[in-house]
């Protein structure tokens, strides 16, 4: 028996359902009725086979980046190293830190190139690629902690800020990290940016050497991990709130970097409770604490 | 059923669900978090997955395979059961459940509507068969250090905790939440968790197993306190021996002392009984608690006597000293001083002490994950919530959990308890919130489904689930029934 991705409406009919092992796409487009087929139906096509595309190249997509070079051939994995390119001179960091987003970034690709649409968004377990036409707005909301209710703040994208790309990293998402961040959440050009900057801040966010951090080696809990036998975060324990402090600020500084690379649009970073931003006045939208998140335009939780 | 398969390498697992082709460790879940190596077998491991990628999307239904080890109770064979495990939910639960899916058995639209709740007002009842002294009621009883519940009200041989609850999952501190929440999931799941309970006992309970109190583990329930043994026991030592002690840590018997004794005419002893006299032949605190005999902390039972009456006592006079579960058995004959001597058993008396053993039923620990369906819960199932509360009420709708029968509270709601031994393997999961994720089934004619507004749109045939590559056979553990 072949296996098929899953490729289904959730109910309520208007989103996109596509998974394919590891890969989770939530996708939604607004536009015309039969501009939304459409692009479902481009994004579909396009999906399917994407995985396998992906597996081909994957012993050489685990290892480290080289900036100067790329040998691989597929779009997406060209994506994946064009991302993480500018930050592998300094460091070590792999083409998977951008693999989320550069996936949510072709789907958006296919769909974009089938339809007119309003809006759209692909979003790959919070890595999302995003679509605003001329005058069109999203509301993102931003969560720092999984495990709070609700959303920790919301940010209005406008068509003319140019940001296509969101992506949150840190300790509760579905890579390992090398740092201490909840979450770190960028605003970037595209999302394969997005994805490959919130994994290097993320890492930055940071207390070498700190007591209170447990770490291991990432091949003992995922044998194949791109990291290697690299040490994890594995527990934060209590932190004080200069050290809280002081995490943020490494994390910043690197944020800051990127900015001023052009490579972000801006940051949020977030530990314990605390919030620090970067670039991006948009990140300075109130704190919401709606529970259920509902704002006027759809919202994700990025 | 899904072709995923696995090559062992080691105590590593291959996984071929998806061309990435993973090495899981044992206990570890591949880079899809879906698939998992369970003691080197390749499992689904949906149910955890959801909150934590924090994007609301559709979830998978993971149905029993109905051959082989799945008795098929539910939906008689060949036909599929489907259960909520991996089914997938998302919180709060205001859309329809992920998967409502319809099967057609002996010619009826048979509906289970399958979801995960997400309960944060849960707990479990915990029944611990010991006599030992566990811990003052209404006592703190303690997990790594964190308040996760209280010692309640005993029952007859049994020490019953209650644990968990909404308070300890989202009223106190994070870590008390957190901690609580492993608790709970890991004695739902079948795991040993060793608990202490202040002002008392550290006590290792599993569900289904003999619990470990204060690093003993316990063997045998007993038959009943030592006058309750005297009143089973008083005819059948009649004419063998003159007197018997049944050794308790509550009430320790005396048979020539005792009502039992009276009504045989067995004669005076002479026996003079330590502890606090309650009616004749019944004596509280003949010792402190702990793991000797019956109860008590006494290695040595003549320790519990004093010197029999000079005037009444006589040589030759036998002796049978027993505990209340027959796990300790003594035989004495008094000397020409008066004095105790032990001596080897006759037959009889071996017998009668068998016989106390029998009658002590293996001492278990007993897990009940209960819980209660909360509204948004059941408009995942229907458009009008108390319409399926009423119809779980008038019994027209089943309400099952990982596939086993449940005890549904009277009154209002949808609270309901299960054995967790009766569930299989892994069906508990969580969410950070933190609350436990259980499954919960709801199964009724496709005709009450409607009538009760449900929601008829998402039902899909149960077929189609079958080539799908949504379904694995539920991973066994050993002693569970599925």
């Amino acid at each position: 028996m072949s296996r098929l991705p899953q490729i289904a409406l959730l109910p309520g009919g208007k989103r996109l359902h596509l998974q394919d092992g590891p890969i989770d796409l939530v996708v939604e487009a607004d536009g015309s009725e039969d501009e939304m087929r459409a692009a479902y139906r481009a994004a579909a096509q396009r999906f399917v086979g994407l995985l396998d595309e992906l597996c081909e190249e994957l012993a050489l997509l685990r290892q480290a980046a080289d900036s100067r070079t790329c040998r691989l051939r597929g779009a997406v994995a060209r994506r994946m190293h064009a991302s993480v390119a500018p930050f592998a001179a300094k460091e070590f960091i792999t083409p998977m830190a951008a693999v989320a987003g550069s996936v949510a970034e072709e789907i958006l690709g296919a769909m974009q190139g089938a339809a007119e649409l309003d809006r759209a968004y692909v979003n790959n377990g919070g890595d999302i690629a995003l679509h605003l036409a001329p005058g069109e707005q999203f509301s993102v909301g931003v969560m720092d902690q999984p495990d709070r209710q609700g959303v920790m703040r919301t940010m209005l994208i406008h068509a003319e800020d140019a940001i296509a790309g969101i992506a949150t990293s840190g300790r509760y998402g579905r890579s390992f990290s090398l740092g201490i961040a909840d979450a770190v959440t960028v605003l970037a050009k595209t999302a394969a940016q997005a994805d490959a900057a919130a994994t290097i801040i993320a890492n930055a966010v940071d207390l070498p050497g700190h007591p209170a951090v447990l770490r291991c080696p990432a091949n003992e809990m995922q044998v194949e991990s791109d990291l290697g036998p690299r040490l994890v975060t594995c527990e934060v324990g209590e932190l004080s709130a200069t050290d809280v402090a002081r995490a943020l600020a490494a994390g910043a500084d690197c944020a800051q970097g990127a900015l001023a690379a052009g490579w972000i649009e801006g940051a949020a970073l977030c530990l314990k409770g605390k919030v620090a931003t970067v670039g991006a006045a948009r990140f300075d939208t109130a704190p919401s604490r709606d529970r259920h998140g509902r704002a006027r335009d759809s919202l994700m939780q990025a | 059923m899904t072709d995923a398969t696995s090559a062992a390498t080691g105590d590593k697992i291959r996984c071929d669900a998806c061309p990435v082709m993973c090495y899981i460790k044992p206990g570890a879940a591949g880079a899809c978090d879906r698939y998992a190596n369970h003691d080197g077998q390749l499992v689904r491991v949906d149910p955890h997955v959801i909150l934590e990628h924090t994007v609301s999307h559709g979830g998978r239904v993971v149905p029993f395979q109905a051959t082989g080890d799945w008795d098929g109770k539910i939906v008689h064979a060949p036909s599929t059961f489907v259960t909520a495990i991996g089914a997938g939910t998302t919180y709060p639960d205001y859309k329809p459940a992920p998967f409502i899916v319809s099967s057609e058995v002996d010619g009826v639209d048979m509906v289970t509507v399958v979801t995960e709740g997400i309960f944060s007002y849960c707990g479990v009842k915990v029944k611990i068969d010991t006599d030992r002294y566990l811990g003052p009621e209404t006592a703190t009883v303690r997990a790594q250090g964190e308040a996760i519940g209280h010692v309640t009200t005993s029952e007859y041989g049994s020490q019953m905790l209650s644990l968990g609850g909404v308070h300890h999952l989202t009223g106190g501190s994070k870590k008390e939440g957190r901690v609580t929440c492993d608790t709970l999931m890991d004695l739902s799941n079948c795991k040993a968790v060793e608990l202490a309970i202040d002002g008392g006992a550290t006590v290792v309970v599993q569900a289904g197993q003999a619990p470990i109190v204060n690093g003993a583990t316990e063997e045998r329930m007993r038959v009943g306190c030592g006058s309750a043994t005297i009143g089973m026991f008083a005819k059948q030592w009649h004419g063998k021996v003159d007197e018997v002690v049944v050794v308790d840590d509550h009430i320790t018997g005396v048979l020539s002392e005792h009502q039992a004794g009276k009504l045989l005419d067995i004669a005076d002893t002479g026996i003079k009984m330590k502890g606090r006299r309650s009616t004749p032949g019944r004596y509280f605190q003949v010792a402190e608690p702990g793991t000797g005999w019956g109860g008590t902390d006494i290695a040595d039972p003549l320790s519990i006597l004093g010197p029999f009456d000079r005037k009444v006592a006589r040589p030759g006079l036998t002796m049978l000293m027993v505990s209340t579960t027959g796990e300790h058995a003594g035989y004495y004959v008094l000397d020409e001083a008066l004095r105790p001597i032990e001596t080897e058993m006759p037959a009889d008396l071996e017998f009668s002490v068998a016989r106390i053993q029998e009658n002590c039923e293996p001492a278990l620990c007993t897990v009940l994950f209960m819980a209660g369906a909360g509204g948004s819960l059941r408009a995942g199932v229907t458009d009008n919530p108390v319409r399926l509360t009423r119809s779980v009420k008038d019994a027209l709708t089943r309400v099952t959990s990982g596939g086993a029968p449940v005890y549904v509270w009277p009154g209002g709601g949808i609270t309901f308890m299960v054995d967790v031994t009766q569930m299989p393997a892994g069906a508990f999961g969580y969410v950070p919130t933190p609350a436990l994720v259980a499954p919960i089934e709801f199964t009724l004619k496709l005709s009450d489904y409607a009538a009760l507004g449900g929601h008829m749109d998402y039902v899909r045939p149960l077929a189609s689930l079958k080539d799908s590559a949504e379904i694995r056979p539920m991973p066994l553990i050993p002693g569970r029934r599925a």
